[in-house]
């Protein structure tokens, strides 16, 4: 402990951002290995068919094969792509997935320190604007790719991801009447004590939840990508190293938004039972917060999983249709009832 | 030099770099390229906007013009046919007109700078970061020219649904 004591106060700061950083980094990307696994044995079972069981026990090592098998394949760059857009594009699509998650607060405290990497008060806003940068990925591959199906694929990402955009936004404008801050570690100390978010505003749940499907490229919504029809949509061009970036992209985004429904409806990392709702005063009781918001996040994508392999996909129209004639009016008249409702109370 | 000194430095010699090149790039004329670039100049405006501690006009900087209207840019240069745009050579006209609209705005800043009394180095800001004080500013000192705009706003977009209409009934 003496060593940190030598070290000044800003010093402090960068030492347990870095490590806080490394940390999420840890754990997220054996988080997409696990999801990866739990999507293949859930839809063997959905199927009736046994999945992948031979690497390791129970096949639990099959992640890390498939990891190996990924990069070891030959990185092939077809003639006809733009260089320059082909090789940004999956880094493009990468980087915001794990950009969203520094704002979010994944435990209350081990020791002396906040279990957030940035407690931003605008942190919200933060995390809608690196969601709404991660578009480019998808659509620069498509463009880079200079071909049909991949490009039908991107410009069906940019139109789908920006209209869901609208309503995912509207939809959590509720939480922030309710809760007045944008800060996230105060939505999750509204939530303490059982008052989660999702039992008092639950279209707001539904809208997000459904929007979510859509941002993340998810069945029922992953028409950039449909195979019958785009053979992939926009990674088909795309091989080995790079094709391994657009598909830890997708589950990183899919945890992202777990965390970020967590966060925003299921009471973060409190829990209304034994005492778990006050932040931690101890080291053992830090980790246990930091344990429940992981299971949380894994009860959600586990729903996603379900989700995929038990609905069929929508048409482009109807996804539209859904979009801006369903969602959005109601987004906007949950605004409005919210609001009456405040008003009246006050 | 502080880290604060660096960032300002950085960022903004960011945003004049990619701005030029939004423009004027020697490598290529593709209009994709030029659409990469404006986002790049936006992000580190919003950078500069970070650094004097308006965090939510950052974040909403990057949302709406990063995040949406430039998104918008990409999908109509994508289906639009982009070759003679990447063929024509630059006018002499649009050349001498940017210049000219270039070198006003440059003397227009100039004159005000030098008019203006300079405050202290740096200022306690008008509201610190929170969203709170600016919305209550927004609807209370601000409220005609916010209200203004929005009508303007609402304006743009019946035009724009009235432009779009092939037929209207």
């Amino acid at each position: 402990m003496q060593f940190f004591d030598l070290l000044s106060q800003n010093e402090q700061f960068l030492l347990f951002s870095a490590l806080k950083v490394l940390g999420v980094f840890l754990v997220v990307l054996p988080m997409v290995g696990a999801s990866v696994l739990a999507e293949r044995r859930v839809s063997a079972w959905i199927q009736d068919r046994i999945g992948p069981n031979r690497v390791g026990p129970l096949g639990l090592l099959q992640p890390l094969a498939d990891g190996v098998k990924t990069m070891l394949k030959e990185d092939f760059t077809p003639n006809h792509v733009r260089k320059a857009y082909f090789w940004l594009a999956p880094a493009i699509t990468v980087i915001p997935a794990f950009l969203t998650l520094a704002v979010i607060p994944f435990g209350s405290q081990l020791g002396s320190q906040k279990m957030v990497i940035a407690d931003l008060n605008v942190g919200i806003l933060y995390t809608f604007g690196i969601v709404s940068l991660g578009v480019y990925g998808i659509v620069l591959a498509g463009y880079s790719s200079n071909s049909k199906y991949p490009f039908l694929g991107s410009i069906r990402a940019s139109a789908q991801m920006i209209s869901y955009e609208i309503a995912m936004g509207m939809s959590v404008v509720p939480l922030f009447m309710l809760v007045e801050s944008l800060n996230l570690s105060e939505v999750i100390a509204y939530q303490a004590g059982g008052a989660w978010l999702v039992f008092k505003q639950p279209l707001a749940f539904v809208i997000f939840l459904i929007a979510a499907f859509a941002e993340t490229n998810r069945l029922p919504f992953d028409l950039p990508e449909s195979e019958t029809e785009l053979v992939g949509g926009y990674h088909t061009e795309y091989s080995s190293m790079k094709f391994l970036l657009f598909f830890l992209g997708e589950y990183a985004n899919m945890i992202a938004s777990s965390a970020m429904m967590v966060t925003l409806f299921f009471g973060g990392w409190t829990l209304p039972v034994m005492g778990l709702d006050a932040p931690a005063t101890s080291i053992l009781g830090g980790l246990a917060h930091v344990g429940i918001f992981i299971g949380k996040i894994g009860l959600l994508m586990g729903l996603f999983i379900w989700v995929r392999w038990m609905l069929p996909r929508f048409r482009y129209d109807q996804l539209m249709d859904l979009g801006w004639t369903r969602f959005i009016p109601l987004a906007l008249a949950n605004i409005l009832v919210t609001a009456v409702v405040l008003w009246v109370i006050h | 030099m502080t880290t604060q000194d660096v960032f300002f430095y950085v960022f903004s010699l960011l945003t004049l770099v990619c701005g030029a090149l939004v423009v004027l790039n020697p490598f290529s004329r593709n209009p994709v390229t030029s659409a990469m670039f404006l986002v790049l100049t936006i992000v580190s405006m919003a950078g500069l906007f970070v650094l004097l501690h308006a965090f939510f006009l950052a974040a909403v900087q990057i949302l709406v013009y990063a995040g949406a209207v430039m998104v918008l840019f990409l999908f109509v240069i994508m289906l639009l046919d982009i070759k003679e745009e990447q063929r024509r050579r630059i006018k002499t006209f649009g050349l001498v007109a940017g210049g000219a609209s270039v070198a006003a705005i440059v003397g227009i800043f100039a004159y005000s700078l030098f008019q203006s009394k300079l405050g202290p180095a740096s200022p306690a800001p008008l509201v610190a970061g929170a969203t709170r004080p600016l919305g209550e500013l927004l609807f209370s000192r601000y409220l005609l020219p916010f209200e203004m705009l929005s009508i303007l706003l609402l304006v743009a977009m019946v035009g724009v649904i009235l432009l779009s209409k092939k037929d209207l009934k």
